[in-house]
């Protein structure tokens, strides 16, 4: 016996009331309805899922993913933030280092600028045992980036006496991204060349303030790893969803109140149009826009008149990238990555 | 040129708060402009900074201090100028004249100004040299010199004698010095040391207290002049009243003093005491029955009785006295040492003790008309000045002495071949001034003997925690009252406390309310001139007291003046008097801490112009109008018109707490009705500095409040501009501290922005795990990856080259190498010079300076038979701590005594880790549970993790309300790109907040629609989710954490050692023991107190119970008996202790299950 196309739509939506989230819980798995199949089904799904991309910049990228569960959803965002691997600088040998900013704080801050080089390049890089591991393994060009960081602060005596602007009184006065410098290894040079070298992905990053007398001077080893090792290395600023809101309305909402309703949410989500007969109604418009602020839910005039809620199967997705990788080709290998561990453990689950 | 050279000097004329004051002449201060329309009723906290720029926050140390080197030393010097011989009645040395120069240093190689900093540095002591200008007898010839120096004082930071006074804060940075820096301390030996005020009772002040119980009332007065100090009593007894006093043996009938002194007629005693009134003469008219038993009726009579009954401390040898002649001596000196008898006129006297007899009368007809001794107008506080004083006045005395012993040894001698100059003897003496102040102030033990005074822990080490903790220290104010009695009085928040103390800020346990500090806007004043006050008063119509009869003094309407204390005068129009008098003090004829209130049920005017008074300024409210306008507030946003300015002009006036009682103050400007006299100047400044920092604190609940007080000065941040610069002992600093995002005005009145301590953390109101219960906290790894909580831990370690009797120093050795030539593991980080290298990495064993002492020290060459002069043993220094740190200052100097100074510092960084303590500004303290990776973190529509999770349980019984409205206000700060405020009475209104809120498309209350990073799904509740601004605690488990397998021992007991820094046991004890007997566990009590502990095998002999050695019993020459068992250690110590003092002990066994099996 199949459910109704209401039970159907019913089901879809995680409600929104005033205090609570209520439906959070999917419940489209075999056995929780009597009577009711819900085994996976390979031509189902193909039926409902859909992906429409909304934004696709390099660093920014929004898309709807229609027809999963939140499992597969949050298990996509969680590999973006922690399994796909970035390289990063892990670490530093000081040779010298006379700035106010301590050796850890300062090998901190290297560590969390993003970088980034040809990606072709990288597909040649394999990861690098930690050196707590026995025997730790070699660095090579393989598995190493080396890079440095050579910078000393000068007085500048062509400007006047009065100058109190540290820029101009002083060469190098601050210390940027930018002024790390690649310094390949062995095939790195072929693999990461040009416009491909590695380098930090914004050049304008503040990493130390100098002043004249004092020099930077580091040697940079960066490796490949992942976000779950150290924020560093997660490739994404961050990747979330949000649950496509919904806004029904249940009777007409009609002359001041439908201002008022109106108002209770972000431009565009709502307007007032004329209905059939000519009065001032409310209708929403667009509820991807809304916000969730439940502004609506807190005034009396509209008790009983709307029902807020999610669709529980369509996130809307968002990947915004720290830059080595493109947005949409992290998506890409967030899918490899889930594919390559479901492989995995079909494998293990055949060996025994 | 010309212009830049104008601008470039007024530039310079900047002082260094000017700098900050700046700010508030820009033509945008905080969001307002100054062509923004100007309410008094909103602006008129503009007065506030204005106050502060000119008093500062420890404007009462400083102020006190520069009092005591400008007045005080001129007053002591007056007071002991001359020396005499007792050999020559020719020779005299006299003082004209005493001043402090600049601090300046005693190494004569370099002649730069001594910097406050190198003190610290080199661990010297900031002092300037004393100078005295002296007129002396040499040979027949008066000399004169000028410029004397007597001995070196220590210099208060920032005192007007402190070479970092009115510097900019360019100067500030040349001389590492940070301008935020409060000075008010001193810096002895390297350390730096603050005089904590001290809270006292006031001195030469009637003080009624009955005791309901053994039916007394006694008035008594702690006289204290330069000379004495001592205590006069006035107490009934049994409805006679009598004099106590210390030096008189017994209690001696008051009708019976008046008469001795002077006073013989019944009647005038009468009078004087009781007045008109026929109550009060019917219950003092028993005491003249006591008197006339006594058979005493003339002053002659009553002085013979009085003078026999005078306790003499003097030595026998002198000439004994007659009684009347003693009596005579002891009333004028010592009995009310405070009211001075000039010519034998003991009428100021005989008026007082009647005044106090009064008071007694009064309140056994009235037990309400009784004093309350906790009552802050009752109370002084005593401040560094004032506590130098009586130092430099006890050491200058003892300098007297020694030189005048000095002279007299020279000046005996029969035949002098050099003509006697006493210069020389006073130049080569300055080691009593010198040493007893920097021992005095180093060790905080005052002792003087004048007083016989013995204080114990008056100074402190200022404690560098953090920016809060130093400058709490200096608001602090400590109370002599002992803390393990269990009173409440003292304890109590007293509403005379009221903006003059803070509510909130006190320690928890036994020094609840005994430690107070002081609210933001107060005053300590100074001593001012008596006798300009008092002839003032006379021009006002006040008729001198001594010329007025009893019946006069208590005629009703007429009021007694009394100026501090003391009667002095008379008014019958004591209401005119008083606003004439004030109307003057507006007018500046007379200094504006001179205080004067009216007290109606004694009929008395009280002036007051001592020192150690509260006081906090009010603006004058005329005619139900403020005499501040907004044309006076905008002047001064203008930097038209300064603080001064408005004191000077009679718009705002300093009340201290007695004469507040006489004010009727309005809080707001629409609260001002017919009798309001003043206008507050801002309600938050009932909070000192460090309640200041929480935001909303009339949102919480009381305690919680008290809790952040202390909380707050553990809190790791920022400590000064010069924190690099330093080498202190121990140092936290955090890595990347932020202001609040939701301030308070204190918190930008005190600087809290430019060093704070903490970060703003989005924190999720929400259950996680289970590791959040009882307050702990789950942190989210990424942040903590990111920098969040990362401090820095700055240890020094210190050592000295000792120079040695025989000539011979310590040195630093060199590195030891292997056979390879590489320097040996231990010596791994050490360079050439036998120091560590700076950055390298020091673990635990190795070592960082690598001292060698000679073997042999000692000057006496018997000792060193083999001539070993040569010889050096190691002495290294090693790094101890299990935790590597990393080097961070190697410094090499030399202190004030030649000896090379060598300081290393290490530093070590720490990232947030599982037990860390952290803090929100609500006394809401929680320790880090679990530390959660990013992707298992919930998070809202907008992809934003949490950095912190809290336990909602936190809320319903701490009432922290104003924790959730910090939350909401930084929440729509962060949307709307500005700082909001928290400011105690005022700040941001959370309907504001809301709107904000909701205008950036969020809920009205601050609760988001979550989505749980683990299972995808939404949260079925709402989340309370924003910025709170979280402190780090200096309690991390790093420091803290220890465990024991086996380990070291105590010598004497062979049990394990106690404590962490021991690597000791942990004790099973006595109350675990208890748990275990009443279990029955007896093998694991066995175990637990003996096998693991101190467990030894004796020889014990079973015939004579003693203990043997090798199976042989020594005392029975056999071993046929010995058997071995085992006792604890010190059990056995215990016999043999016993034994040694002819305790004979003897152990019997015995089987327990005999003959079975």
């Amino acid at each position: 016996m199949a459910p109704s196309k209401e039970e159907l739509e019913r089901r879809r939506i995680v409600g929104v009331e005033l205090e609570r989230v209520s439906n959070v819980t999917s419940t489209d798995f075999p056995g929780h309805y009597p009577g009711e199949d819900h085994s996976w089904n390979l031509n189902d799904f193909k039926k409902k899922f859909k992906i429409d991309i909304h934004k696709a910049n390099d660093l920014d990228y929004e898309f709807d993913l229609i027809g999963v569960d939140a499992s597969v959803a949050n298990a996509f965002r969680r590999i973006l933030i922690s399994e796909v691997p970035t390289l990063a600088i892990e670490t530093v040998f000081v040779h010298n280092n006379t700035s106010i900013v301590q050796d850890e704080v300062l090998a901190q801050r290297l560590g969390l600028v993003p970088l980034r080089g040809d990606k072709k390049g990288f597909q040649q890089l394999r990861w690098r045992k930690k050196s707590s591991d026995e025997p730790a393994a070699e660095a090579t060009d393989f598995n190493t980036v080396v890079m440095t960081l050579k910078v000393a602060c000068t007085r500048n005596h062509a400007t006047p006496a009065t100058e109190t602007d540290p820029h101009k009184l002083y060469f190098n006065s601050s210390v940027y991204a930018r002024d790390i410098k690649f310094a390949p290894q062995g095939r790195q040079s072929s693999w990461f060349s040009g416009a491909g070298e590695i380098r930090p992905v914004n050049p304008d990053i503040l990493l130390a303030k100098l002043r004249p007398g004092q020099e930077i001077d580091l040697e940079i080893h960066c490796v490949l790893g992942i976000g779950q090792d150290h924020a560093k290395f997660s490739p994404v600023a961050t990747a979330s969803y949000r649950l496509l809101p919904s806004i029904k309305i249940k009777q007409p909402i009609t002359g001041k109140d439908a201002e008022k309703f109106v108002n209770c949410f972000p431009k565009g989500v709502a307007e007032v149009r004329k209905d059939k007969a000519g009065e001032n109604t409310a209708v929403v418009v667009n509820p991807r826009k809304d916000t969730v602020s439940r502004e609506v839910l807190r005034h009396d005039e509209f008790k009983g008149k709307v029902e807020l809620g999610r669709i529980r199967d369509h996130f809307i997705f968002s990947i915004e990238s720290t830059g080595m990788y493109n947005s949409d080709e992290l998506f890409l290998q967030a899918v490899q990555i889930l594919k390559k561990k479901c492989t995995d453990f079909q494998e293990k689950l055949m060996e025994s | 040129m010309a212009v830049t050279e104008s601008a470039k000097s007024s530039h310079h004329h900047h002082s260094a708060q000017d700098e900050a004051f700046a700010k508030l002449l820009e033509p945008i201060y905080q969001g307002k402009k100054l062509t923004d329309p100007i309410t008094t009723a909103k602006d008129k906290w503009a007065l506030l900074p204005a106050f502060l720029k000119v008093k500062g926050l420890v404007k009462q140390h400083l102020d006190s201090f520069n009092y005591f080197c400008d007045v005080e030393l001129k007053q002591i010097i007056k007071a002991n100028e001359m020396v005499v011989s007792e050999v020559d009645p020719n020779f005299f040395l006299r003082y004209v004249d005493i001043r402090v120069g600049l601090p300046e240093r005693q190494d004569s190689d370099s002649d730069a100004d001594i910097t406050p900093n190198e003190c610290r540095l080199r661990d010297m002591t900031y002092a300037a040299p004393v100078f005295v200008d002296i007129q002396y007898v040499r040979g027949k010839a008066v000399i004169a010199r000028n410029g004397v120096c007597i001995g070196r004082l220590p210099i208060m930071l920032r005192s007007n004698k402190c070479v970092l006074t009115n510097k900019s804060e360019q100067d500030m940075a040349l001389l590492k010095e940070c301008p935020l820096d409060p000075g008010g301390y001193f810096i002895i030996n390297g350390t730096e040391k603050v005089i904590l005020v001290q809270e006292q009772l006031s001195k030469n002040r009637i003080i009624v207290e009955a005791d309901t119980k053994k039916q007394i009332v006694q008035a008594s007065v702690t006289s204290s002049t330069h000379e004495r100090k001592s205590n006069t009593y006035v107490l009934s007894k049994k409805g006679a009243i009598y004099l106590r006093h210390n030096s008189v043996s017994e209690d001696i009938p008051i009708v019976l003093v008046l008469k001795a002194l002077g006073i013989q007629s019944d009647h005038e005693i009468l009078l004087m005491v009781a007045g008109t009134d026929s109550v009060y003469q019917d219950t003092f008219s028993v005491n003249f029955e006591e008197c006339s038993k006594l058979g005493v009726f003339t002053q002659q009579q009553a002085l013979d009785y009085f003078g026999a009954r005078v306790r003499t401390s003097r030595k026998i040898l002198t000439t004994r006295k007659s009684y009347a002649h003693e009596a005579l001596e002891a009333l004028a000196t010592i009995v009310l040492a405070h009211v001075s008898v000039k010519n034998l006129n003991f009428r100021p006297k005989a008026l007082y003790i009647a005044v106090m007899t009064r008071r007694i009368l009064m309140a056994m007809a009235n037990p309400q008309l009784v004093d309350d001794r906790d009552y802050v107008g009752n109370k002084r506080l005593e401040l560094a000045g004032q506590l130098l004083s009586l130092l430099f006045e006890d050491l200058f005395k003892r300098f007297n002495g020694e030189l005048k012993m000095n002279i007299d040894k020279i000046l005996k001698k029969p035949n002098r071949t050099e003509e006697f100059d006493a210069f020389n003897i006073l130049a080569g003496h300055g080691h009593t001034i010198t040493q007893g102040m920097n021992r005095a102030i180093s060790t905080g033990n005052w002792s003087l003997k004048r007083f016989k005074m013995e204080r114990a822990g008056v100074t402190h080490v200022l404690s560098r925690l953090s920016y809060i903790s130093a400058l709490g220290m200096m608001t602090r104010i400590s109370s002599q009252f002992e803390k393990t009695r269990k009173v409440s009085g003292p304890r109590a928040l007293q509403p005379s406390q009221f903006g003059m103390l803070c509510p909130s800020d006190t320690p928890e346990g036994e020094a609840c309310g005994l430690v107070k500090n002081l609210a933001l806007m107060t005053h300590i004043t100074t001593d001012d001139d008596e006798e300009h006050v008092r002839r003032l008063a006379m021009v006002l119509g006040a008729e001198d007291v001594l010329a007025i009869s009893g019946q006069e003094l208590y005629a009703p309407g007429a009021y007694i003046i009394f100026m501090n204390g003391t009667p002095f005068g008379i008014t019958r129009y004591p209401a005119r008097f008083l606003t004439r008098f004030r109307k003057m003090r507006r007018m500046g004829k007379i200094s504006e801490f001179v205080s004067i209130f009216i007290n109606h049920h004694q009929s008395g005017v009280h002036i007051a112009t001592d020192g150690g008074r509260i006081c906090r300024p009010l603006i004058i409210v005329e005619n139900k109008k403020s005499k501040v306008t907004p044309r006076h507030i905008k002047s001064l946003k203008a930097g038209k018109s300064t603080f001064e300015d408005f004191l000077k002009k009679g718009l705002v006036e300093y009340v201290d707490v007695n004469e507040e009682n006489d004010a009727h103050i309005a809080i707001y400007e629409h609260e001002i009705s017919a009798s309001t006299t003043h206008l507050e100047i801002e309600p938050f400044t009932i909070l000192g500095a460090v309640a200041g920092l929480i935001p909303f604190p009339h949102h919480n609940q009381s305690p919680r409040n008290t809790y952040q007080c202390a909380m707050g000065k553990q809190a790791i941040g920022a400590i000064a501009y010069n924190q690099f610069l330093r080498i202190d002992t121990l140092l936290y600093l955090m890595v990347y501290p932020q202001q609040p995002m939701v301030k308070t005005r204190t918190i930008e009145l005190i600087k809290y922005d430019k060093l704070p301590a903490g970060q703003n953390a989005i924190v999720a109101v929400m259950s996680y795990s289970g590791y959040d219960i009882e307050d702990a906290l789950v942190l989210n790894k990424s942040s903590v990856d990111r920098g969040f909580g990362r401090c820095q831990v700055l240890r020094k370690y210190v050592t000295t080259l000792k120079k040695h009797p025989n000539q011979t120093m310590d040195r630093i050795g060199d590195r030891k190498s292997d056979e390879d030539g590489n320097p040996i593991k231990k010596h791994r980080i050490i360079e050439g010079d036998g120091l560590a290298a700076v950055g390298e990495r020091v673990e635990q064993g190795e070592s960082y300076i690598l001292k060698q002492v000679p073997t042999h020290t000692a000057n006496n060459p018997a000792e060193d038979p083999q001539n070993r002069l040569g010889d050096y043993k190691d002495a290294a220094m090693n790094y101890k701590l299990a935790d590597p740190a990393y080097i961070d200052k190697v410094m090499i100097s030399c202190s004030e005594s030649e000896q090379t100074i060598i300081k290393v510092l290490t530093r070590q960084t720490r990232r947030p880790e599982l037990g860390d303590k952290f803090s929100s500004r609500h006394g809401q303290k929680g320790v880090c549970g679990i530390i959660v990776q990013q992707e298992d973190m919930p998070f809202n529509d907008f992809g934003t993790c949490p950095d912190i999770i809290m336990n909602p349980h936190g809320f319903p019984s701490r009432m922290t309300v104003g924790k959730m409205i910090e939350l909401l206000a930084g929440k729509a700060g962060v949307l709307n790109g500005n700082l909001q405020y928290g400011t105690a009475f005022g700040g941001s209104k959370v309907q504001d907040m809301s709107e904000i809120l909701i205008s950036y498309g969020f809920n009205y209350s601050g609760k988001d629609f979550v989505t749980s990073g683990i299972t995808g799904e939404s949260l079925q509740a709402y989340i309370f989710f924003g910025p709170i601004y979280y402190q780090k605690l200096k309690h991390m488990v790093q420091d803290k954490m220890h465990s024991r397998a086996r380990g070291p021992r105590a010598v004497l007991t062979r049990q394990p050692t106690e404590g962490r820094s021991r690597d000791g046991g942990l004790r099973l004890g006595e109350m675990e023991r208890d748990c275990l007997i009443a279990y029955g566990a007896s093998q694991l009590l066995l175990e637990r107190l003996m096998l693991s502990s101190d467990v030894h095998e004796i020889d014990l002999c079973e015939k004579c119970g003693l203990m043997g050695y090798s199976s042989w019993c020594t005392t029975c020459e056999s071993s046929k008996f010995v058997t071995r068992m085992k006792i604890p250690y010190a059990a056995k110590l215990l016999l043999q202790e016993l034994l040694s003092m002819n305790v004979l002990a003897r152990i019997v066994l015995e089987d327990e299950f005999p003959n079975k099996l």
